[in-house]
C-alpha cells in the first residue's frame, strides 16, 4: 500500500457522516420507543454510516461464512442494539462539513448516490434477482462514488481541479482524477473495500462502475443506474459525461438507455423515493 | 459427557423462599467429558459454589466459555477461589468487545478495577489465560469440539455447541430470535423475512440433531409482547427451535428473576400438556440438576 493509500484509509476512519443522519441517529437512539426500521432507514441512506457498519461486520473478528452486504442483513446477524451502537459511534465523530474546500456539493452527491441505489435495486428486480439479494444492489449503488466524497475532504485542491477540468473539457471525471491525482474515485473505493474486507462483488461494483467489460450483473446494474440518474438529473456527483449503454448491456436489458428510462415509468416516482431517503 | 446446572436465573441473583426449588444463582453450567475434562458455560453467581466444590481437587484445569459479558454471565468470575491459588489453570474464552476491540480479558479487568473490587486482575495467582472466540471458528478442548455461533442479543453473544464422546449439546447463552422489523405493508417486509429464514436455516444446520439444547426461555408469549427487543426468548420459540433441529432434550433456562418456583411449575405443567406429541423431551433447568448423556 502506498503512503497516499494509507492516508486515504486513515482519513476515512475518522470521516464523519452526513449531518441529517447524524442528528437522526442521536435522536432515535435517545428515544426508547423509536423503531428499528427507522434506524435502519437512516443508516442505509448515508454512505458513510453504511460503509463503516459493513466494515465492522465484515471484519476478521466475525469471520462470517458469507460477506454481509446490506444493513438489513447485518441486523439479522448482530442485532439491532449493536447496529445502533455502531451508528452512534459514527455519529460521535461529528458531521460532514457541507462546505468543503473542493466546493463539491455534498447534498447533490448524496441525492445522486441514493438515486443510483434506488435505480440499481429496481434494475435488479427487473432482472429477476431474488428479493433477498436486491438490497445488495441498493448498497452497491449507494457506495459506488464513495471515493469522491473522501477526495473532496481529503484532497480538496486536486479534486477541485479535476472537477473543473472534467466540466471545462467535457471529459469523464474519473479520467481527470487519474490525470491529476494518479488515482480515481473508483480505484480508491476498491482499495478501501478490499482493505476493509467488504464483499468482493461490492468492491468490483465500486471499481468497475465506469467500465462494464468485465462486470457481473451487480456491476452492470450500477453502471446503467448511474447513467439513468445522470440523464434524469437526479442529484449530481460532478461527472458531466453520460455513457451510452454498451452492446452487452443493450442485449442484457433488451433495450437502449433511453428505452430503459421510458420503461421504468414515471421518473417522478423514483425521484420521490430518493427524496424519502433524503428525509429519512 | 455429563452436565450440571449451577445457576439458571436470568439478570440478577434471586435468593429466597420463592426460588428454593429452581435456584436463584445466575447462569453457570458445568460440563464434564468422559475423561473428566472440565468445561464451564458462563460465570454467573452459580460458579462460586461450583468452584467451592472443586477446592479439594486442586490443582484444577478449567475452561470457561463466556457467552457474553452482561453482568449475570460474568459476575461470579472474581469469586472463583481457584484463581487466587497458584497451580490452578483457568482458560477463559469469549468474544471481542466491539467498541474497545479488547478480548474477553476485559470482563475480569473491568470488574476488578480498584473502585469495584479489592484485588486487581494482575494479582491473580493461578495461570489465567484468555482466548478470543470467532464466529463459526471451531476450537478444541481436550476431546471436545466447540462450535461458536453468533446469536441475537443486545451485545455480542455466542451460543456454543459441544461435541464430545459421541454426544452433543448446545447452549444459547442469551438469545432472542430476530423478529421482522417491518410490517407486512412495508416493501422491505418480505425481503427481511427471507433474510431471517436464511439465518435460521444456517443456525439449524449448525445445531442439527443435538442431544441436548439449553435455551434462554425467559418469557411466556404474553409477557413477550411487552419485552420485544430485550434480547430474550420465549418457551414457545425454544420449542420451535428444538423441533426444527431435531433435539432430543430441551432445557428451558434463564428464568425471569420475578418468576417463583410455583409460577415455573405452572408454566412447565402447561407446556407439557400442550406439547404431548412433541418428540423432544422438555425440562426446566434447575440448580443442582445433573444429566448424564
Amino acid at each position: 500500500m502506498t503512503d497516499a493509500e494509507a492516508k486515504f484509509i486513515t482519513y476515512v476512519e475518522r470521516m464523519p457522516a452526513f449531518p441529517k443522519s447524524v442528528h437522526k441517529v442521536i435522536q432515535l437512539a435517545a428515544n426508547v420507543d423509536s423503531s428499528a426500521k427507522d434506524m435502519v432507514a437512516v443508516i442505509e441512506s448515508d454512505p458513510v454510516m453504511t460503509i463503516k457498519i459493513l466494515k465492522v461486520i465484515n471484519s476478521a473478528f466475525y469471520s462470517l461464512p458469507q460477506k454481509i452486504t446490506s444493513i438489513q442483513r447485518a441486523l439479522v446477524h448482530i442485532g439491532m442494539n449493536t447496529i445502533k451502537n455502531l451508528a452512534l459511534s459514527v455519529a460521535a465523530i461529528g458531521v460532514l462539513n457541507p462546505h468543503n474546500k473542493a466546493e463539491f456539493d455534498t447534498g447533490l452527491f448524496l441525492e445522486h448516490s441514493l438515486a443510483v441505489a434506488v435505480l440499481s435495486k429496481k434494475l435488479a428486480e427487473r432482472m429477476g434477482v431474488p428479493l433477498m439479494y436486491s438490497s445488495d444492489y441498493f448498497v452497491a449503488g449507494l457506495l459506488h462514488d464513495f471515493g469522491k466524497i473522501v477526495f473532496a475532504e481529503f484532497m480538496p485542491h486536486e479534486f477541485k481541479l479535476a472537477l473543473q477540468q472534467s466540466k471545462e473539457h467535457q471529459i469523464d471525471l474519473h479520467l481527470a482524477e487519474l490525470e491529476i491525482m494518479g488515482i480515481n474515485h473508483a480505484q480508491a473505493g476498491r482499495m478501501l473495500a478490499l482493505k476493509w474486507e467488504l464483499a468482493e462483488n461490492l468492491a468490483n461494483a465500486i471499481d468497475l462502475h465506469h467500465s462494464v467489460a468485465q462486470g457481473d450483473l451487480l456491476v452492470n446494474c450500477v453502471f446503467a443506474a448511474n447513467q439513468i440518474a445522470k440523464k434524469c438529473h437526479i442529484g449530481s456527483a460532478g461527472n458531466p459525461i453520460i455513457d451510452a449503454l454498451p452492446a452487452e448491456l443493450i442485449s442484457l436489458f433488451g433495450m437502449s438507455l433511453d428505452e430503459l428510462i421510458i420503461s421504468l415509468g414515471d421518473m417522478s416516482l423514483i425521484k420521490a423515493e430518493v427524496q424519502q431517503f433524503m428525509q429519512a | 459427557m455429563k452436565f450440571k446446572f449451577w445457576g439458571v436465573r436470568g439478570s440478577i441473583p434471586t435468593p429466597g423462599a420463592q426460588t428454593n426449588k429452581y435456584g436463584g444463582n445466575t447462569t453457570c453450567i458445568e460440563i464434564r467429558t468422559a475423561n473428566d475434562d472440565l468445561i464451564i458455560f458462563d460465570a454467573g453467581t452459580g460458579i462460586h459454589q461450583l468452584m467451592q466444590t472443586l477446592l479439594p481437587q486442586m490443582p484444577i484445569d478449567a475452561h470457561i466459555l463466556i457467552t457474553h459479558t452482561h453482568w449475570d454471565h460474568i459476575h461470579g468470575l472474581p469469586f472463583c477461589m481457584p484463581i487466587y491459588i497458584p497451580g490452578n489453570k483457568l482458560t477463559i474464552y469469549g468474544g471481542q468487545d466491539l467498541k474497545t476491540g479488547e478480548g474477553i480479558e476485559r470482563a475480569l479487568k473491568v470488574q476488578m478495577q480498584h473502585s469495584f473490587f479489592p484485588i486487581a486482575e494482575s494479582e491473580l495467582k493461578a495461570e489465567v489465560s484468555y482466548k478470543t472466540v470467532k464466529v463459526g471458528e471451531k476450537f478444541f478442548i481436550a476431546d471436545a469440539t466447540i462450535t461458536p455461533v453468533l446469536l441475537n442479543h443486545p451485545v455480542i453473544n455466542f451460543g456454543y455447541r459441544i461435541d464430545c464422546d459421541g454426544k452433543s449439546l448446545f447452549f444459547t447463552g442469551d438469545y432472542e430470535q430476530q423478529v421482522n422489523i417491518y410490517t407486512p405493508e412495508d416493501r422491505e417486509y418480505l425481503e427481511f423475512e427471507q433474510m431471517i429464514e436464511a439465518y435460521v436455516d444456517s443456525l439449524v444446520s449448525i445445531i442439527r440433531d443435538v442431544d441436548v439444547l439449553i435455551i434462554d426461555s425467559s418469557f411466556t408469549d404474553q409477557e413477550y409482547q411487552h419485552k420485544k427487543n430485550w434480547g430474550h426468548g420465549t418457551y414457545t420459540a425454544a420449542i420451535k427451535l428444538a423441533e426444527k433441529v431435531g433435539a432430543k432434550k430441551l432445557f428451558f433456562t434463564h428464568h425471569e428473576p420475578t418468576r417463583s418456583d410455583a409460577a415455573l411449575d405452572a408454566i412447565y405443567e402447561e407446556l407439557l400438556k400442550n406439547n404431548q406429541e412433541l418428540v423432544c423431551e422438555l425440562f426446566v433447568a434447575q440448580e443442582g440438576l445433573e444429566v448424564k448423556l
